[in-house]
């Protein structure tokens, strides 16, 4: 018993130290925005370490390889030739025939090899798994195709692993409680205030806090670029999605009104405290589906010029952050004005895409809390509104690509929902019909 | 393990580098889902460039040998190893170890199967007629694709049996560079 007393005795002083340092040295500059420079220490020593590591790893396995494989990350060489050019040229040697109308039995070696190569390596699977480091960065979940190295990387990486579970991880998971407890506290509160001006002011100070603490509480380093294009009221905010914490990393410099559907639980209770301050939209689950009422919803918040600039991910689901792919023309036909904003995480120090398939939400917070860091780029871009006789899906095109183009990401047409659901028909059609005019020229029987 | 998998990819005449079955490997393991060491035809049909590919589902097949679902790592890179380009230096090899998966022959070989849906090493016109309407779904009428198909088998019919045998295949295309066009070629 006086054993267990004696423990308390110890602990408890060793607790107060660890949360007064917590509070003074994280917590405070956290809330108000300044820096006391450990993170960019840790930045330094954690940089000066991968690379050397990077440099251990090439000298035991030839360098070319890995350097060659950071130059494009393609695994084969892809035509990028039509359909037409390529039955062309293979029907180049045999005679054309009236009767037999085009075709020829070389024509489907088009479709197999084309066939093989989206087997061996295609643009859209990839796209909902992790990125594939160029070099190793001491994690074990990283590893995929690196050996065993030498005795001083697996000390490293055996260091690494008690920094980052038993320093980093408690340290991540207190700061996290307090910054959700104080959102819900602290909006709570300013919920009871009467509507003047002031609150609104506190609500975001509040909100802004409580997000600066959440990302310190996931060691993210980001980086604001463009500050002067940064969404106003009444605008529209859309960004590429790669995981739930792009909400903290752009909250972390702005505030904006989410949009989403109601949780239950802790989502839920969170969704409830911060409607209190100030108004965001949560929709129920069956009205998601009434297209009319989301958009007409979203309409009068855009209208309302005095409302927060609404935050919307076009995509609709997790992408992983080398591309960015179809946006969904809801958004873009509210109206307002459009800020398109670029994401970019650094994957070196820990990747931040959420495979829902693999990971559930809390495995997936864990994993983020035991990283590294989170570094990333945020790039805000001029505001884009749609032109005349631009419809919907090509005003969506423009400002995908754009976001493409600042994030240095890959622009794809494909739709993200094809994580999960089949691709259409219509585009085999589409195939289908293309190959036909190959064969039978311009009058086809349809 | 992939020492064990090195040798079983020599003895099938495929030299790979190591890196380049590594990635292979990952790739295959990335298709399945189920985590068996095994693609069904399902695995392979959640890719959405072969799932709108119009011979997608015979290409499918060719992985799978008669009368199976599942292909294993070995049988995956057996059928990819039609397609490994054909290079210079390996013209000179040891003649008793039989050709090589990606020789000219079994380029067209993999082809000639893509058509023979019953595979018994011929194409009848009905086969042909089958794998025309697939590759132009519903915009040519039926008239129009059987004169096709007859006109195509009579071209190709030398000894007068209403179908296209592999020697007789291989005669329609044999001005075609097909060592180029069947063939993949690694980054690295």
């Amino acid at each position: 018993m006086t054993d267990l007393f004696g423990f308390w005795a110890v602990f408890f002083p060793v607790l107060r130290v660890w949360f007064t340092c917590l509070v003074v040295l994280i917590m405070l500059p956290a809330m108000f925005g300044i820096s006391l420079g450990i993170t960019e220490t840790y930045m330094k020593i954690l940089l000066k370490t991968l690379e050397w590591a990077t440099h251990r790893i090439q000298r035991a396995s030839r360098a070319e390889e890995i350097l060659k494989r950071s130059a494009s990350n393609g695994l084969i060489q892809r035509n990028d030739s039509s359909l037409e050019q390529e039955i062309e040229e293979l029907r180049r040697n045999r005679p054309k025939s009236a009767e037999r109308g085009d075709f020829t039995l070389s024509d489907v070696l088009y479709f197999s090899t084309r066939g093989i190569e989206s087997i061996v390596e295609d643009d859209v699977t990839q796209r909902f798994t992790s990125e594939e480091l160029v070099s190793w960065n001491l994690l074990t979940r990283t590893n995929n195709n690196f050996q065993y190295i030498s005795l001083r990387l697996t000390v490293l990486w055996g260091v690494g692993v008690v920094v980052r579970y038993c320093i980093l991880l408690p340290l991540r998971i207190t700061l996290t409680a307090i910054g959700l407890s104080w959102l819900v506290i602290g909006t709570t509160m300013v919920g009871f205030l009467p509507n003047f001006r002031v609150k609104g002011w506190l609500s975001e100070l509040v909100h802004l806090m409580c997000y600066r603490i959440c990302a310190r509480g996931l060691s993210a380093t980001i980086h604001y670029h463009n500050k002067q294009n940064r969404p106003k009221r009444g605008g529209i905010c859309v960004a590429n999605h790669t995981s739930p914490i792009d909400v903290v990393i752009l909250a972390n410099d702005g505030c904006y009104a989410m949009v989403g559907q109601v949780h239950g639980g802790l989502m839920g209770v969170l969704q409830r405290a911060m409607e209190r301050s100030c108004p965001h939209i949560w929709f129920e689950r069956a009205e998601m589906r009434d297209r009319h009422l989301v958009t007409q919803r979203l309409r009068d918040h855009v209208n309302n010029k005095t409302k927060l600039p609404i935050l919307i991910f076009p995509e609709g689901t997790c992408i992983n952050n080398t591309s960015v792919m179809m946006f969904k023309k809801g958004s873009f036909e509210i109206g307002g004005t459009i800020y398109p904003v670029a994401i970019k995480y650094d994957p070196q120090f820990g990747d931040a895409f959420w495979n829902s398939s693999k990971y559930s939400m809390v495995s997936y917070l864990l994993r983020m809390m035991t990283s590294w860091a989170i570094v990333c780029n945020v790039w805000y871009l001029p505001p884009m509104t749609q032109e005349e006789g631009e419809d919907a899906v090509q005003f969506a095109n423009r400002v995908k690509s754009t976001i493409a183009q600042q994030g240095g990401l890959v622009d794809l047409a494909w739709d993200g929902g094809l994580k999960r659901a089949k691709v259409k028909e219509s585009f085999k059609e589409q195939q289908q019909k293309k190959y036909s005019h190959m064969v039978v020229g311009d009058d086809s029987s349809d | 393990m992939f020492t064990v998998l090195n040798q079983t990819l020599l003895c099938l005449c495929f030299p790979v580098s190591h890196s380049q079955i590594t990635r292979l490997y990952s790739r295959f393991h990335s298709l399945d889902k189920g985590e068996n060491g095994a693609l069904s035809r399902e695995d392979f049909q959640r890719i959405p460039e072969l799932a709108i590919n119009p011979l997608g589902d015979r290409i499918i097949n060719a992985f799978f040998p008669e009368g199976e679902d599942q292909v294993n790592f070995r049988g995956f890179m057996r059928t990819l190893a039609h397609f490994r380009p054909v290079e210079d230096n390996e013209k000179n090899k040891d003649p008793t170890s039989g050709e090589p998966l990606n020789s000219r022959a079994n380029k067209l070989l993999f082809a000639f199967r893509l058509y023979d849906l019953d595979r018994d090493d011929k194409i009848s016109r009905d086969e042909l007629l089958q794998v025309l309407r697939m590759m132009v779904g519903v915009n040519i009428s039926d008239e129009q694709l059987g004169s096709i198909a007859d006109r195509t088998i009579q071209e190709a019919d030398t000894n007068g049996d209403m179908s296209i045998s592999f020697s007789e295949f291989t005669k329609v295309l044999e001005k075609v560079d097909v060592e180029q066009k069947m063939s993949i070629r690694f980054l690295h």
